[in-house]
């Protein structure tokens, strides 16, 4: 089978996921349910491309496929960064009560913290790229560590506001921040979208891609910033999903096997929308709230995680 | 002709290559020789831009190094590493055409798919053009990669220790290839030999290096004698005339 043909078979069956989602069980509810609805799609979808997108392109850089910009210490710095914020101003500050104003906040922090990381860590010149991994590793295991810490000495109430924030939801998503969120999504793919052809390049190794004329430091340059900003809009805008990216970019080289970014970066975006959408579709019908969809996506996204691990070691 | 000027690398307070001056000449193959960490992997990246020198410069045919577009280097200059790492899996035909790359960005033209069959078939690689790069033998791979560089159709070749862990026959191919791209095609070569041998055999030129520092410049007919041999290996090595080739007999030496 193709692989154009593959990926409309893909976007037929999520664009019959999101009308699933949007007409079922609506009983002619056109003007309360369905905006309210549509408003949930549209940061699903959003959510699933940008870190769909930061992910390969994340992975392709650095060049592993099992590191992804969530375990750089993104993640760990949005909940510090949301638990300092209860713990010193407590739960019914503006920074939290606000959504505006924490989505303003929480983005800014994130790649304020990804372009100093990566600046310190490119001024030293010569540093491999796995100098930075490691870097964003042990960073974010201090956070994680500092916010634990934090969340242990708080008020029990206020905890409750801090573990709200540790689990991303679609559940009350600000219909405003959608749309800046899409604005942003879009930006990062207009100015992107000319150096897929060079992504393709730098799966070969950085020496060939070197010699094939890419410019090599500026393009990953690039695209460290360009993953940073995708995963800080979407978890500032539903939360932090660990595992999400790994299993949509991983699925998506197993299915198309290729070395082509747009048709890599297209796939995981598409992949991630049916992920979302039918997964929240089963969370709200089936379990009926009973649990969050991404307690159900890191429980599968972890074993997956596990079963790479253990590939990759037999394989070497 | 390209002219290294005064180029240094150091790592820390270690001078990898210090202040070397090297020209190389069109339409010739030019060996780079030495002992082990005398510094020819370094200059030759060094050279091809895969990391930067400290100080010094490089002219490629007058235009300085720095000045140039990477795209527009990269369709005069090519280099091939020793490792080849990919992180995806490709077939050969697949790897040759991104030998296209600086010319056409991903998208080939029948240009560009004349030149890649062209290169395959240079390289007899037509019959396996689709199988995978993985699946390949080492000399299969390397003939792959050279390919590749070919489609890229650059004036000036240079690669890093061609003949690793290639058996006689593989290298003895590998070597009379590159002799024909010069003889036929009129590219120039540059090549890091590790056996004295081949640059001996094959080489119109050889710079020898030695702690970093050029010991040896010259035509191979001048480099390859017991005493020049003798300053940059600290080995007495007698020198045989078979087949009209210079052997250096270093095995019991």
């Amino acid at each position: 089978m193709r692989n154009s043909t593959k990926l409309i078979i893909l976007s037929v069956f999520a664009a019959v996921f999101c009308a699933v989602y949007l007409f079922h069980d609506l009983n002619g509810s056109f003007d309360y349910a369905l905006p309210r609805r549509g408003i949930k799609v549209i940061a699903m979808a959003l959510t699933g491309v940008a870190i769909a997108y930061s992910t390969v392109i994340f992975q392709t850089i650095t060049h592993n496929r099992i590191l992804t910009p969530s375990i750089m210490g993104l993640d760990s710095l949005y909940l510090l960064l949301q638990t300092v914020v209860i713990f010193f101003l407590g739960s019914n500050h503006i920074t939290i009560v606000n959504k505006h104003v924490n989505f303003i906040l929480s983005v800014s922090t994130m790649v304020v913290f990804a372009l100093i990381l990566y600046r310190f860590l490119f001024k030293r010149g010569g540093q491999p790229i796995y100098f930075l991994l490691l870097v964003g590793i042990i960073v974010g295991t201090f956070f994680g560590s500092i916010s634990t810490f934090l969340q242990v000495l708080i008020d029990p109430n206020e905890f409750m506001r801090v573990q709200d924030k540790m689990f991303a939801s679609f559940n009350n998503v600000s219909g405003e921040l959608v749309w800046w969120a899409l604005g942003i999504v879009i930006l990062t793919f207009i100015i992107g979208w000319r150096a897929f052809n060079d992504l393709d390049v730098l799966s070969l190794g950085r020496d060939t891609a070197i010699n094939l004329g890419v410019s090599y430091d500026r393009v990953v340059k690039m695209m460290l910033v360009i993953s940073a900003v995708l995963i800080s809009v979407s978890t500032a805008l539903v939360g932090p999903i660990t595992f999400f990216g790994l299993i949509v970019a991983n699925l998506s080289y197993q299915f198309f096997k290729t070395y082509k970014h747009s048709v890599l970066i297209a796939g995981a975006s598409v992949m991630s929308i049916i992920a979302l959408v039918g997964g929240q579709w089963v969370v709200e019908r089936i379990f009926t709230f009973s649990t969050t969809l991404s307690v159900i996506i890191n429980f599968v996204g972890g074993v997956y995680f596990i079963y790479l691990l253990l590939k990759e070691s037999r394989s070497t | 002709m390209i002219q290294v000027r005064e180029l240094s690398k150091f790592y820390g307070k270690k001078a990898v290559v210090e202040k070397v001056n090297v020209n190389i000449h069109r339409g010739k193959i030019t060996s780079f020789i030495g002992p082990n960490g005398a510094g020819k992997s370094t200059l030759l990246s060094m050279v091809s831009r895969l990391i930067d020198a400290d100080t010094g410069e490089v002219l490629v045919d007058e235009n300085h190094v720095h000045k140039m577009k990477s795209n527009e280097f990269s369709k005069r200059v090519s280099i091939l590493k020793q490792s080849n790492f990919m992180n995806v899996r490709l077939t050969i035909r697949e790897l040759v055409s991104f030998g296209r790359f600086p010319y056409s960005r991903g998208k080939l033209n029948s240009e560009d798919l004349r030149i890649v069959e062209q290169a395959m078939e240079y390289m007899g690689l037509m019959d396996m053009q689709h199988d995978y790069m993985d699946e390949l033998s080492g000399g299969q791979r390397q003939r792959a990669f050279i390919a590749m560089v070919i489609a890229q159709d650059t004036d000036y070749i240079l690669l890093d220790e061609p003949l690793n862990n290639l058996d006689m026959k593989h290298s003895v191919q590998i070597m009379k290839i590159l002799r024909r791209l010069v003889d036929d095609l009129g590219k120039t070569v540059v090549i890091v030999l590790h056996d004295i041998n081949f640059a001996s055999v094959y080489s119109d030129r050889i710079v020898a290096l030695k702690d970093g520092r050029v010991v040896k410049d010259g035509l191979t007919e001048e480099i390859i004698n017991s005493d020049a041999l003798k300053e940059i290996y600290d080995m007495d090595i007698p020198i045989k005339r078979m087949n009209n080739c210079n052997i250096c007999v270093y095995f019991n030496s």
